[in-house]
């Protein structure tokens, strides 16, 4: 045990000592706040108002209908209109748009011109097309029977709540309820899909990132030879179990750091630069754009809407996620590190062809990734259960079912199979080891490796 | 008495025999050479007796008692393949490696010191081991190996790397701790070595014992009854009971026939010129290990 501690604390100090841990420790939050300013300032600037000259050939359009964000209309005649066509930038106009004649109030769609230097974003062009149907629209109503209200009248939102929130918060608050259960019940699936995701994705890189780094230092091990120095005086298991620990705990360490890092940093900045910089949430997390759009609507909403999305957020089973997320992360960094670790030893005096080893641990972490973005969009699926109950993806698949509430008894379940695939996968692996560390020359044959397995002692 | 007892060793790799039945025993405080070629099976018994694998068959005794973990404390092992790691300080390593084989802390560091100083080395403690070159490691390498006092130290190819100059300090240092009471079993195919420090050998070929003993008494085992003599004058005219091997001026090796004695010939030889030096000719080391592998 005392062995097993000595090895534990080189691995950690060799590396959180390191002049590059520390460097990539700083950096890593310093380039995330710097996305966030920039992401931040961008949404700032997204906003860039144009002064739009319009000819409306058949007077459809009247101004105070379509001057609804910060663009500016100006209309004018076909006269000043074809003088406009080539003097428009030099008389302060940044876009010029002829509005062709209507030919009926029963045609559904036109082609709408319009001039500019600068090419226009999606955004600006959406705005102006939006606009302009709304005008036609407004025009095509007051020429016909048709009220607008009958229009509107028309027009149904619906929205699926869980009828247990419902319940449960009319219950607790009384008349009004019915309102705040239906936006927050919306409000808190959004806010457990971006956590899955979070969560699923952060579980995805410590796996490659920490579980590579393990498979480095027993490469290099090998390598320059400590291995037999080291082996001398430890069991082979006991340096395996010590490297995984030490660079779980660089990695524990590091995520530490961040977690306490990244807020502060993206806080002072959002502070002093007055920006919201709640985008880069969205910014690093590229799964699903839906997604994205969710929660992005929810962080540019109103203050009273980021109070209801903290209460939310507050309102999530914690003391379960976290425990469970705790219990996986450690879970499924052993297994794919003890894995990661069985392909070090294998690899010959070459550094560089372990990519072809490599391939069955990748597999399934890419195939658990593939399947995360699944479960997310449907968190109860068979897919998703049966991702969560296999050691090899649950590690991925269930912290990312965690903010929805999945049954305790698969949870549970869950972590069963877990801690028994770990037990499994580090006696398979740390066989490997064992005899990998020291078949030097050429890396192994999937063939060789298989009868290293039945290598007593 | 035995420190080390190697009874009926067996171990297989796949379709591989790596050590068949290999016997042998190390007196306490005795020299030991492990012989063999490239490939006869010396570091697998080596990897036995150090309890980093285990044997199939067989058993291995050190002090009587059947290796376990616990040969960690008592044995010191330097791997022909040696390495350290590149990063750390030379004194936090030897440090390390000195509590791993379980030495408290402030007894290490007091070792450390003491072979900084025998070493005059005391300045690269608190270099990176990249920074040194191959013969500095490999100092350090001794220094990991022997720090913790073992009572039986193992050292496989130990001069591989090193210049003259640090062959002979650890040379020195090895016939230093035998005489210190420290038993030592040293494996090489390198033979003029082992002729010049160790009393007994064990010959190990294609994983099996082919010879043993004491240096001396194998090489007279395998004399071939040859002798050489040196004269000044005449060539002599050659008695027919012996065959000539080499010939030149004042120079004659011979091989005596079956039945005749080494003094009947000499007794011959100095009658008719003036003989200068005569003695018999004992095969090296190397000529009986190079014989006996071809033979096996």
């Amino acid at each position: 045990m005392n062995k097993i501690w000595l090895i534990i604390k080189r691995e950690y100090t060799s590396r959180v000592l390191k002049k590059s841990f520390l460097l990539i420790t700083i950096l890593t939050p310093l380039s995330i706040v710097l996305i966030g300013v920039v992401a931040g300032l961008m949404t700032a600037s997204s906003g860039k108002s144009f002064n739009i000259a319009m000819f409306d050939e058949s007077k459809t359009i009247q101004l105070d209908k379509i001057e609804k964000n910060e663009d500016k209309y100006t209309l004018v005649d076909s006269k000043k209109f074809e003088s406009l066509k080539k003097t428009y930038s030099t008389e302060g106009f940044d876009v010029l748009v002829k509005v062709p004649k209507l030919d009926s109030l029963t045609q559904t769609s036109m082609n709408v011109q319009y001039f500019s230097k600068e090419k226009l974003s999606i955004k600006n062009i959406n705005n102006i097309e939006e606009n302009i149907d709304e005008a036609v629209e407004e025009y095509k109503l007051s020429n016909s029977s048709i009220k607008k209200e009958d229009v509107d009248n028309l027009k149904m939102s619906v929205s699926l709540e869980n009828a247990l929130n419902t319940e449960e918060s009319s219950a607790n608050s009384g008349e009004n309820s019915d309102v705040v259960g239906d936006k927050s019940s919306k409000l808190s699936s959004i806010i457990a899909t971006g956590i899955s995701g979070i969560m699923g994705f952060l579980m995805y890189m410590v796996i490659f990132i920490f579980g590579g780094m393990v498979m480095r230092s027993v490469m290099e091990e090998k390598i320059n030879r400590v291995v037999e120095v080291m082996v001398s005086t430890v069991k082979p298991f006991d340096l395996l179990l010590g490297k995984i620990i030490g660079v779980g705990l660089v990695g524990l360490t590091q995520l530490l750091i961040w977690m306490i890092l990244i807020p502060i940093g993206l806080m002072i900045t959002a502070a002093v630069l007055g920006i919201d910089t709640s985008s880069t949430a969205t910014s690093t997390n590229m799964l699903d754009p839906e997604m994205m759009k969710a929660i992005e609507e929810g962080a540019k909403a109103e203050p009273n809407k980021i109070a209801e999305f903290l209460t939310e957020f507050r309102a999530l089973n914690w003391w379960l996620i976290l425990p469970v997320f705790i219990i996986f992360f450690f879970g499924g960094y052993f297994l794919y590190s003890a894995l990661f670790a069985a392909v070090g030893a294998s690899i010959g005096d070459d550094l560089t062809e372990g990519q072809q080893l490599m391939m069955p641990i990748i597999a399934p972490v890419i195939i658990a990734f593939i399947m995360l973005q699944q479960v997310i969009v449907d968190p109860n699926s068979n897919l998703a259960i049966f991702g969560s109950m296999f050691p090899l993806f649950s590690p991925i698949i269930m912290p990312a079912r965690l903010a929805f509430d999945p049954p305790l008894w698969q949870v549970g379940l869950s972590i069963v199979f877990l801690i028994a695939g770990v037990v499994a996968v580090t006696m398979f692996a740390a066989r490997i080891y064992r005899v990998g560390i020291f078949m030097y020359g050429k890396k192994a044959s999937f063939k060789d490796i298989g009868k290293w397995l039945f290598i007593k002692g | 008495m035995s420190i080390l007892q190697i009874q009926d060793v067996v171990k297989k790799y796949h379709n591989h025999l790596a050590n068949d039945r290999i016997n042998f025993e190390v007196k306490e405080g005795s020299l030991f050479g492990l012989l063999g070629p490239n490939g006869a099976g010396k570091t697998t018994l080596i990897r036995i007796i150090t309890h980093i694998t285990l044997a199939d068959e067989g058993q291995v005794l050190l002090d009587g008692k059947r290796v376990g973990e616990w040969v960690t404390r008592e044995i010191g092992y330097m791997p022909e393949e040696r390495g350290l790691y590149k990063k750390m300080k030379v004194a936090d390593h030897l440090l390390y490696l000195a509590q791993l084989r379980g030495l408290p802390k402030n007894e290490a560091i007091k070792e450390i010191k003491h072979w900084f100083d025998k070493f005059e080395i005391g300045s690269w403690e608190k270099k990176a081991i990249e920074e040194l070159s191959k013969g500095m490691q490999q100092k350090i390498q001794f220094i990991a190996t022997v720090m913790h006092k073992p009572k039986l130290l193992i050292l496989d190819e130990p001069f591989s790397g090193l210049d003259p100059v640090n062959s002979k300090l650890i040379e020195e240092e090895i016939i230093n701790l035998k005489n210190q009471g420290t038993t030592i079993l040293f494996s090489t195919h390198r033979m003029e070595q082992v002729e010049e420090i160790c009393e007994e050998i064990v010959l190990i070929n294609n994983g099996k014992n082919v010879l043993q003993g004491n240096v001396t008494d194998i090489k007279k085992q395998n004399k071939q009854n040859t002798f050489e003599i040196k004269y000044e004058g005449d060539a002599p005219v050659l008695p027919t009971n012996i065959e000539v091997l080499q010939e030149e001026r004042g120079l004659i090796r011979y091989k005596l026939h079956d039945n005749t004695l080494p003094n009947d010939v000499l007794k011959d030889l100095i009658q008719k010129t003036q003989i200068s030096s005569y003695r018999e000719i004992l095969p090296t080391l190397s000529e009986i290990f190079i014989k006996t592998v071809q033979k096996d």
